[in-house]
C-alpha cells in the first residue's frame, strides 16, 4: 500500500494532462470531447479523492521531471492529502456537471478542455510540491490557466477587464510568495526550510510576506478585488472550480508555511491573521448581501467564507503560540472543517447558477423568479446548498461553524488578559457574520426561485440535463453527508491536526460530537435531523387530522389582490435595502430613480466596494505618475541611451575602485 | 629600452583617439581607424620581440590582417556604395568634447592604478590608456549621429580592448583572439547590411530617423 496513493495521485494528474491535450487535437469532434472527456476527468477526480483519502503517513518522491539538477521533489502528507481531497471531491461532481454544461461552448471547446485539465493538474502540484521550485511552476501554471479560464468569453471588455485584475493579483500575490521562499535561507527544499531557525525578526518577516502573498490568491481583505470580478466572469464549472478549490490552495499554503515551514509561531501572527479574517468575513457577508447579481454575490459570500476561515487559522496560531495544543486542534478541524465544507456547497451554488444563466441567459436577480417550478432539480439541491452555507444544522455549514464557535468559547482561558477580553468580541462579530450569511441566502434563493418570474421568458426555461443532475447529486450529497456523520471526517481529520499543531480532538462517540468533553457541548446531527423529521410529520397528520380539508389553490404572493403582477415582488435590491442602510459607510452607491412619469419605471442600485477609491486608484495613479518619471529618461535617441551606459560606467567604475 | 617604445606607441594611440573625436570627416575617420589599427600591429610586435613571445606574433598578423586591411577595406567600399564618401558631420561643441576627454583620462589612469601595480607585465604602464581608449571611443560613440561612425567608434572600442589584453596579460589566448577577430568581421558584414536597409527605408544614414522607435 505504501506509495500507491502517490503514484496514483500522480498519474491521475499526468492524466488530466494528457486528456487536455487530447481534447485540444481533437477539438474538431466537440461532442466527443464533451461525453468522453470531461467524464474520464471526473474519474481521474474520483481517484485523487480516494487515493487521497486512504494515504497515511509521509510519502515523499523525487520526479523525473524538472531541469537538471534541479528535481522536482514531491511529498504526500495527512495536510496535503487532505486538500487533495477536497480537489479530487470537488471536482469530481465539477467535471461531471462540466460535461453537460459545456455543450453550449463547443466553438472553444479544444482551449477550454486543455485549460481546465491543465487548471486541475496544476492544482494537484502546488498540493504535492514539496520544493519551492515545483510550488511555484504549478502556482504560476494553476494561476495562467485559471486567467485563461476566466477570460473565455474575451470578446467582453468587461471579461477582458475582470481577466487582467486577476491576473495583476495573481502576481502581486505570486511575488511575494517568491520573496518568502527566498527569505527562507536560501535552500530552495521544504526540507531544508523545516531544518531553517529564523530569528524572530525574520520569522516574522518571512510570515508577513507568505500572508499577503496567500491572502492575495485566497481574496482576503484588502486584496479581495479580483474575486468579484473574475468570478462572475468565468464559465459557471471554472467559477466553482477557482471558487471551492483553488481558494482552498491558498489556505493550503499558509497552513503549510505557518505551521509545517516555519518552524515557529508567535501569538500576535495570529490576532493578525484573525482580525483581517474577521473583517473580510464581515465585509464579504455586507456586500454579498447587496448584490443583484447572483454569480457576484456568490463570490462575495466565497470572500466572507474565506474569512471565517481565516479567523480559525488565526484562533489556531494563538492557541498553539501558548501551547494549548488540543484547543489549537480543536480550532484547525474547524478551520478545515468548514474548507472541505466550502468546497460542496459553494461549488454546488456556482453550478446552480450556471445551470440558471444557461436556462435564463440572466445574471441579473432583477430579472429572475419563480424558477422552482421551472427547474426542480436546480431549485432543490440549490435550497441544500443555501441551507448549507446558511449554517442551518443538521447540514454541513453548521458542523464547521459550530466547531469554530466551541473554540471561540475557551479563549477566555488565554494566559493574556487583552485577547481573552478581546477575542469573544470576534466571536459575536463571527455569529453576526453567520447571521448575514443567512440572510444573503434567503435573498439569493428566495429571489431566483420562488415567487414569480420576473421576466417573459423565464416561464420557457427548461430544466438542466442529465449531467448536470449528477453533478448537483453528487455535491448535494457531500453537503448532506458531511452534515450528517461529522464523526468520521473529524476521525479522518486527526492525522492533519497531529501533525500540524500535536493533538486531535478525542472523540469516541459515533452519534454525539463533543469537541472538548460531553459535559460542556454536543451536537448530535443524525438526531437532530430525526427529531426535525418526526416533527415535521406529527405536525403534518394533525393538519390533516383537524384542519376542515377545504383548499384554495392561489398564485404566490398574490396576497389577495385582485390585480397582480410580477413586479409587486420584493426585489432585490429592496431585499438588501436594510443591510445597505445599516452599512452605509462601506458603500459607494449610485441610484438610478424612475421619473413620476415613467410607464414602466425600473429602480436599480449599483453599489462599489470603496477600497478601490481606497486603495487601487490612488496606487494605480501613483503607479502611473512614477512610470511617467522613468518615462522621460526614455528618448528613443540610440545617442541617448549610449550616454547612459557611457554615465552607468563611469559610475560604476569610480565606486568599485 | 622597448618599455619607451611601447609608451610611445600607447601614447600615439590616446592621439588617435582624440583624433577621432574631433574628426568630422568620415573618410578620414576610417584613415585614423586604419592607423589606429598599425599602431596596434607595431604594438603587438614589440611586445613579442621583447618577451619572446611566439604567439603574439601571430596576433599581430591577425591584426595586420583584419584591422589594417580588410575592414578599412570594407568601410571604404561601403562609404562609396552609399556616397557619404565626402560627408561632413556636424558634431556638437569639439572643445568641450576634447574637455571630457581629457577628464576621462583622467579617470582611467586613476583606476588603472591598482590595476598596474598587481600587473607584472612590462607594458602595465599603459593600462590607464588603454581604458581611456575604450572610454574615449564610447564617447565617441555617444557624439556621432551617422551610423557609419557609430560603427568605427564601436570598432576602435575593441582595438582599445585588445591593446589593454596585450598590455595587462601579454594577449588572450589563441582561441579567444580569432573568435574575437570573426566576430568583428562579422559584426561588420552585418551592420554593413543594415546600413543599406536603413538608407533604403529612410534614404540617410543619421540616426534621428529611427528615433521614432520610441513607444509612443
Amino acid at each position: 500500500m505504501n506509495g500507491l496513493p502517490m503514484d496514483l495521485i500522480v498519474s491521475a494528474a499526468l492524466f488530466w494532462i494528457a486528456l487536455g491535450l487530447v481534447g485540444l487535437v481533437a477539438q474538431k469532434k466537440p461532442s466527443f470531447v464533451r461525453n468522453a472527456i470531461f467524464p474520464l476527468g471526473a474519474l481521474a477526480g474520483a481517484i485523487v479523492a480516494v487515493s487521497a483519502f486512504f494515504s497515511s503517513g509521509v510519502e515523499t518522491a523525487v520526479s523525473f521531471l524538472g531541469l537538471p539538477d534541479l528535481p522536482f521533489h514531491l511529498r504526500l502528507d495527512s495536510l496535503s492529502a487532505f486538500f487533495l481531497f477536497i480537489l479530487g471531491s470537488a471536482t469530481f461532481g465539477i467535471s461531471l456537471y462540466a460535461t453537460g454544461y459545456f455543450r453550449n461552448e463547443e466553438k472553444h471547446i479544444g482551449t477550454l478542455c486543455l485549460e481546465y485539465h491543465v487548471f486541475l493538474a496544476a492544482m494537484t502540484f502546488v498540493l504535492l510540491a514539496d520544493d519551492a521550485f515545483l510550488f511555484m511552476v504549478s502556482w504560476e501554471a494553476m494561476a495562467l490557466s485559471s486567467y485563461f479560464l476566466v477570460t473565455t468569453d474575451h470578446k467582453i471588455p468587461e471579461i477582458r477587464r475582470a481577466g487582467f485584475i486577476y491576473l495583476l493579483m495573481a502576481h502581486v500575490g505570486a511575488i511575494s510568495i517568491l520573496l518568502y521562499f527566498g527569505s527562507m535561507g536560501g535552500d530552495y527544499g521544504f526540507d531544508a526550510m523545516r531544518k531553517t531557525h529564523l530569528s524572530g525578526m525574520q520569522a516574522t518577516f518571512a510570515f508577513l510576506l507568505a500572508f499577503f502573498g496567500f491572502g492575495a490568491k485566497a481574496g482576503m481583505l484588502p486584496l479581495h478585488v479580483w474575486l468579484p470580478e473574475a468570478h462572475p466572469a468565468a464559465p459557471s464549472p471554472v467559477s466553482a472550480l477557482m471558487s471551492g478549490v483553488m481558494l482552498k490552495t491558498a489556505v493550503y499554503g499558509l497552513l503549510r508555511v505557518l505551521f509545517d515551514l516555519l518552524h515557529m509561531q508567535v501569538w500576535w501572527w495570529g490576532v493578525v491573521i484573525l482580525a483581517t479574517g474577521l473583517s473580510t468575513a464581515l465585509f464579504g457577508a455586507v456586500f454579498s448581501a447587496v448584490q443583484s447579481d447572483m454569480k457576484r454575490l456568490l463570490a462575495y459570500s466565497s470572500v466572507e467564507n474565506i474569512g471565517i476561515i481565516f479567523v480559525g487559522i488565526g484562533l489556531t496560531v494563538i492557541f498553539k503560540a501558548y501551547a494549548m495544543n488540543s484547543l489549537a486542534a480543536l480550532a484547525l478541524v474547524a478551520t478545515l472543517y468548514h474548507c472541505l465544507n466550502h468546497a460542496f456547497f459553494k461549488s454546488l451554488l456556482f453550478l446552480c447558477t450556471g445551470s440558471v444563466l444557461h436556462a435564463t441567459g440572466e445574471r441579473n436577480l432583477g430579472k429572475l423568479g419563480g424558477l422552482i417550478h421551472k427547474m426542480p432539480w436546480v431549485a432543490w439541491t440549490a435550497l441544500i446548498g443555501s441551507l448549507a452555507i446558511a449554517g442551518l444544522p443538521p447540514l454541513n455549514g453548521f458542523v464547521s461553524e459550530w466547531l469554530l464557535l466551541q473554540a471561540f468559547l475557551f479563549t477566555p482561558g488565554l494566559p493574556h488578559s487583552y485577547l481573552n477580553m478581546l477575542i469573544p468580541v470576534a466571536a459575536a462579530a463571527l455569529v453576526l457574520t453567520g447571521a448575514a450569511a443567512g440572510y444573503v441566502m434567503v435573498k439569493f434563493y428566495g429571489i431566483i426561485f420562488l415567487g414569480q418570474p420576473r421576466e417573459e421568458k423565464l416561464r420557457e426555461a427548461k430544466s438542466s440535463g442529465k449531467w448536470e443532475r449528477a453533478g448537483f447529486l453528487w455535491l448535494a450529497a457531500g453537503c448532506v453527508l458531511l452534515g450528517l456523520v461529522p464523526f468520521f471526517v473529524i476521525d479522518h481529520l486527526a492525522g492533519v491536526s497531529n501533525f500540524l499543531v500535536g493533538a486531535s480532538l478525542e472523540n469516541r462517540d459515533w452519534l454525539f460530537l463533543a469537541p472538548i468533553s460531553s459535559e460542556r457541548a454536543s451536537y448530535s446531527p443524525l438526531l437532530f435531523l430525526i427529531v426535525t423529521l418526526s416533527a415535521i410529520g406529527l405536525a403534518f397528520i394533525a393538519v390533516r387530522r383537524f384542519y376542515h380539508g377545504r383548499v384554495r389553490r392561489e398564485i404566490p404572493w398574490n396576497c389577495g389582490y385582485p390585480v397582480w403582477n410580477a413586479r409587486m415582488q420584493d426585489t432585490s435590491e429592496g431585499f438588501g435595502q436594510p443591510i445597505r442602510q445599516i452599512f452605509d459607510p462601506f458603500f459607494k452607491v449610485g441610484r438610478e430613480l424612475p421619473s413620476p412619469f415613467d410607464s414602466k419605471p425600473r429602480y436599480s442600485a449599483k453599489t462599489e466596494d470603496k477600497f478601490w477609491y481606497w486603495i487601487y486608484i490612488p496606487f494605480g495613479r501613483a503607479a502611473e505618475y512614477f512610470a511617467g518619471l522613468f518615462g522621460k529618461i526614455q528618448q528613443g535617441r540610440i545617442l541617448v541611451y549610449l550616454l547612459y551606459n557611457f554615465v552607468t560606467l563611469i559610475v560604476l567604475l569610480l565606486i568599485v575602485q | 629600452m622597448a618599455g619607451q617604445y611601447i609608451n610611445l606607441l600607447a601614447s600615439i594611440l590616446l592621439l588617435l583617439a582624440f583624433a577621432m573625436l574631433s574628426q568630422r570627416r568620415i573618410k578620414s575617420l576610417i584613415n585614423l581607424f586604419m592607423i589606429q589599427g598599425m599602431t596596434l600591429v607595431a604594438n603587438t610586435v614589440v611586445i613579442a620581440s621583447t618577451t619572446g613571445q611566439t604567439h603574439l606574433y601571430y596576433s599581430a598578423l591577425l591584426t595586420l590582417t583584419l584591422k589594417v586591411v580588410i575592414l578599412p577595406w570594407i568601410l571604404y567600399r561601403m562609404i562609396r556604395q552609399l556616397n557619404v564618401e565626402w560627408d561632413v558631420e556636424t558634431l556638437i561643441n569639439i572643445p568641450s568634447t576634447m574637455l571630457v576627454g581629457i577628464a576621462i583620462v583622467i579617470i582611467s589612469f586613476n583606476l588603472a592604478l591598482p590595476i598596474s601595480h598587481l600587473a607584472g607585465t612590462i607594458t602595465r604602464g599603459t593600462i590607464g590608456i588603454a581604458m581611456a581608449c575604450v572610454l574615449l571611443s564610447l564617447l565617441m560613440m555617444i557624439t556621432r549621429s551617422k551610423a557609419i561612425s557609430q560603427v568605427i567608434g564601436f570598432l576602435s572600442m575593441e582595438n582599445g580592448l585588445f591593446f589593454a589584453a596585450t598590455s595587462t596579460t601579454y594577449g588572450m589566448p589563441m582561441v579567444v583572439e580569432l573568435g574575437v577577430a570573426l566576430d568583428v568581421l562579422v559584426g561588420v558584414l552585418i551592420l554593413g547590411v543594415f546600413f543599406f536597409q536603413i538608407r533604403e527605408k529612410f534614404e540617410s544614414l543619421d540616426l534621428k530617423h529611427l528615433e521614432k522607435t520610441e513607444e509612443e
